[in-house]
């Protein structure tokens, strides 16, 4: 399964709903291809939720933190919310963790946008 | 891989698609063997990850520059060797992904990711190309993340 997204907005706050696999190729572009598209138009407050994500590689774990270092580059905060447990996992042994700002509930990852 | 099989080698092009095979037969192969299904994720995304450093970092993805992958069940062991036809991975220019400094990096984890899921991981390079072990324990202990040598 590829990887798919859908975007909606919650008190100013993007709320990226991913799905699928974030891999070499297909996944990783989609990833890439919408945050810098949010970015573009000035949606700066951004959270993927990955909830649905059952699959991410290194180059998809690259991508996310492509995505978080280029929305803190131009002024903005991405956070994620919902890790699977698998994502989690990957999340924690490559230090990321306390890298990311990773939320378990949508209400608090919106309200703790500054 | 049948059950019954001791080994199976496939010759593969350098492309996106190898990867997802690649994946895909680790998967399959590992499951009929058994493992755990944290195992065989584990073990398939090793395979991804090596898969990817031979399609990619290996033969660039060059048309005429295969990718062999091999599966074989010795004693206690699923081995599963991946070769490329490269100029050969330098050790040492392969930095580690946990230093502070490398955490923002975009890339250079999957070695890191093979060992943290893999019993042992060997890599040989040549100038011919790369050699890459993958050592899974059926019925060991799971995540060693052992290296026995690179």
């Amino acid at each position: 399964m590829s990887m798919k997204v859908g975007s909606r907005q919650v008190d100013g706050v993007t709320i990226v709903d991913c799905s699928g696999r974030i891999t070499l190729g297909e996944g990783s572009v989609v990833l890439r291809d919408t945050v810098r598209d949010l970015l573009s138009k000035g949606n700066k407050k951004i959270v993927l939720n990955l909830q649905d994500v059952n699959y991410i590689d290194s180059s998809g774990i690259g991508e996310l933190v492509s995505a978080f270092t280029t929305t803190k580059n131009q002024g903005g905060e991405l956070k994620l919310l919902n890790l699977t447990k698998k994502v989690n996992d990957l999340l924690q042994i490559t230090k990321l963790y306390t890298v990311f700002d990773v939320k378990d509930d949508e209400a608090a990852a919106v309200k703790s946008f500054k | 891989m049948a059950m019954t099989e001791q080994r199976v080698s496939y010759t593969l092009d350098s492309s996106l698609e190898t990867i997802d095979s690649a994946e895909e037969k680790a998967t399959r192969i590992a499951t009929d063997l058994g493992f755990a299904d944290d195992e065989v994720m584990q073990i398939s995304m090793a395979v991804r990850e090596g898969a990817v450093n031979a399609v990619l970092h290996g033969n660039e993805y060059a048309p005429d520059k295969k990718v062999t992958l091999a599966f074989e069940r010795t004693g206690d062991n699923l081995v599963i060797t991946i070769r490329d036809q490269g100029k050969g991975l330098d050790l040492s220019k392969i930095p580690n992904p946990l230093a502070p400094e490398n955490l923002l990096k975009t890339s250079g984890r999957g070695i890191f990711l093979m060992r943290s899921f893999m019993d042992v991981v060997e890599i040989r390079p040549s100038q011919t190309g790369t050699e890459l072990k993958l050592i899974k324990h059926v019925h060991g202990p799971t995540a060693g993340g052992k290296e026995a040598s690179q």
